[in-house]
């Protein structure tokens, strides 16, 4: 006889784990199910202290505010000031970040070409080279240097207006790149000399230097390769922003790219993504400061990407001490990706809008992150150049709405003294008081 | 013949004279003295110039090379002729740590022995080391060959691609995925042809060939320790 519960007894109701929840105890049961750790792409998309924990203070008595759509407010930016010849003149504070052909299909890095000239600024390529499409679509074309030197050539490099040395990328720093048979296509493969449909894993360290002294000298080596002509950059994932930031200064760096975790990657583990690597928000101070230790802030420009979503993002960058920011999955999604349009497309790939990033696998209904040719129909590359276009000037135009509010004009004038913060977490990263007092939390600590 | 005193003219200079040669090939042959260990000499050059180089070199000489012919009458430091797209690269002493650097083409030779990481990364290039090999060469090597007439280090061609590996003395140990494979009469053809290239009378049936099996190209969970 089966025992059955005394429901006459009182019980205490079923209590699920705050530990074990239903997203781990589902992840736990896809590992066993299949062997493999989960891949995705995108960042970090847990809670994390962010641009939203600060506020700008606006004007008043004791500061005046500028006439919205009259007084003028600049937003040009000079990248590469310090020693390449011929720097980057942008008219925005916004660029696109590296995205690969292979990674992205190549209307998507036609739309992003197009929509980032149009806006006037740049756009970057990515892990498997330069392709024609893009250089001609970008006026201004960053052309990434990374550890698989997939595509790597002198041409290329003689025929991009700026360098970037990644050595970390914010998703994963401390970790190569990913590209799943899935998406190696013919093109792909020849581009990276690699055959078609195995898995790549590109180097996490580069194959020809280790440590700044010798950084120092590949910068020698990519300067006198292309005349001295062309900006360095040298992107950093968020692992150690002072003490990397004073090393890329070091090594000769014109540009430091300082990547959070909520940036993106096209793939790459979950655990990777969620537990390696500080948030954006806690990355901008400390480079700043290496900056201004060394003496060379706003001549060593600043880049700080990752999780940048709308202008008022951009603008708390700024005035925390950047000289531009960039972005990526904001990118992708003004030119389509994740749309609701699609979502019946989306529900038979067991997902939805909005939470779609299995973006390794190649079925992306938005044509974004795919290289078959009948899903890449689904993005026209000059409808979606001008979302992102339109986005990019709305975004410009958000900075200096609030930068006008704090009597700048110019968009990076905007500076700490114009900001509070909500959280004390928020204060404690930034440096800036928390909102309704002059208490900045843990001033004197040292970084 | 075009002498350069690198000490003298700087090496801003020495670059930028062979770096013209692109646009206006003027002249042809060209000596640099004095290199006394300095980095990046040589480096993107893309013309059919014979370059002599009359000494030591530091990092990077040679580095992403096209149609130059250049040799160094010393020893090389790490990375020599990185990236080389074609061309040759001939060093007469030793080199140091990732000779030939992800290279797309041409022919690097090394007279004496190559230090660790020899041809990592490679992407097409051909490389002849007279002497040994250093531990971890060829690591991720994608495609082109490595003709080794001496000995090689730990762990050679871990994580191969496509490249073709040659070795006339021992391996200390192979990398993961990275296997002896049977000579076939078209190696032997190749290997002669790179022999003879890099002015060494060594039989080519002298040499082992190793190669990727190719058993780490998609992932598989059973084998998650040999990453």
């Amino acid at each position: 006889m089966v025992n059955r519960p005394n429901f006459a007894i009182p019980r205490t109701v079923p209590t699920q784990s705050e530990s074990f929840t239903e997203a781990i105890n589902s992840e736990i049961r896809r590992a066993a199910a299949t062997g493999i750790y989960d891949i995705r792409g995108g960042g970090s998309k847990r809670r994390l202290p962010h641009f939203d924990d600060l506020l700008f203070l606006g004007a008043s008595i004791s500061r005046y505010p500028l006439e919205g759509y009259r007084e003028a407010c600049g937003t040009g930016v000079t990248l590469g000031t310090r020693y390449a010849k011929k720097p980057i003149e942008l008219d925005i504070p916004i660029t696109i970040a590296g995205m690969s052909f292979g990674a992205l299909s190549g209307r998507a890095k036609e739309a992003l070409g197009r929509g980032a000239t149009s806006a006037g600024t740049s756009t970057t390529t990515g892990d498997g080279g330069m392709t024609n499409e893009e250089r001609a679509h970008s006026k201004q074309l960053v052309y990434q240097y990374l550890p698989s030197r997939y595509g790597m050539n002198p041409d290329d490099l003689r025929r991009c207006d700026a360098i970037e040395i990644v050595v970390g990328q914010g998703a994963k720093p401390g970790g190569g790149g990913m590209l799943l048979g899935q998406k190696i296509s013919d093109r792909v493969a020849e581009m990276r000399n690699l055959p078609k449909g195995i898995d790549q894993r590109s180097s996490c360290r580069h194959p020809d230097w280790t440590g700044p002294d010798d950084l120092e000298i590949k910068i020698l080596e990519l300067r006198e390769i292309t005349n001295w002509e062309k900006p360095i950059y040298v992107k950093i994932g968020g692992a150690r922003p002072y003490f990397d930031t004073t090393l890329a200064v070091k090594s000769g760096a014109d540009v430091v790219v300082i990547d959070g975790m909520q940036g993106g990657t096209a793939a790459t583990q979950n655990v990777f993504i969620e537990h390696v690597g500080q948030p954006t928000l806690a990355c901008i101070c400390p480079a700043v400061q290496a900056l201004q230790d060394l003496g060379v802030h706003r001549d060593v420009q600043l880049i700080v990407s990752g999780g940048i979503r709308i202008g008022a993002d951009v603008a708390k960058s700024l005035a925390l001490g950047a000289d531009a920011v960039s972005i990526g999955t904001a990118a992708m999604i003004a030119i389509g990706d994740n749309d609701p349009r699609w979502e019946k497309e989306y529900n038979d790939l067991g997902t939805t809008a909005g939470a779609y990033d299995d973006w390794h696998e190649g079925l992306d209904p938005a044509g974004i992150t795919t290289q078959d040719p009948d899903l890449e129909k689904n993005i026209d590359p000059v409808l979606s150049g001008r979302r992102l276009s339109n986005y990019l000037k709305v975004m410009a135009m958000e900075v200096q709405t609030i930068a006008r509010a704090c009597g700048k004009n110019h968009v990076l004038n905007l500076e700490p003294e114009d900001l509070c913060a909500l959280t004390i977490e928020a204060s404690a990263m930034t440096g800036v008081p928390l909102s309704g007092t002059d208490w900045v939390v843990g001033k004197g600590a040292s970084l | 013949m075009q002498i350069i005193d690198l000490e003298k003219v700087g090496l801003r200079r020495v670059n930028e004279m062979l770096q013209a040669q692109s646009s206006k090939l003027t002249h042809q042959a060209w000596s640099i003295m004095n290199p006394k260990g300095s980095h990046a000499i040589a480096v993107g050059v893309d013309a059919p110039l014979k370059i002599n180089i009359d000494g030591s070199t530091g990092y990077y000489c040679g580095g992403m090379n096209q149609k130059a012919r250049i040799t160094i009458h010393g020893s090389a430091g790490p990375g020599v002729a990185e990236n080389m797209m074609s061309g040759s690269v001939f060093v007469e002493g030793d080199a140091s740590q990732y000779a030939g650097a992800t290279g797309n083409g041409g022919l690097l030779v090394v007279k004496g022995n190559a230090s660790s990481r020899c041809g990592i990364s490679m992407k097409g290039i051909d490389i002849v080391v007279h002497g040994n090999i250093g531990h971890m060469s060829a690591f991720m090597a994608q495609s082109g060959n490595l003709v080794v007439l001496g000995n090689a280090g730990d762990a050679l061609g871990d994580s191969l691609y496509e490249a073709n590996l040659f070795v006339r003395g021992s391996v200390k140990s192979l990398g993961s995925d990275c296997i002896e494979k049977a000579v076939r009469s078209e190696h032997i053809e190749l290997l002669q042809r790179l022999l003879t290239q890099s002015n060494t009378d060594a039989a080519p049936t002298e040499f082992k060939r190793y190669g990727s099996a190719r058993k780490l190209y998609n992932f598989n969970i059973d084998n998650a320790f040999k990453y």
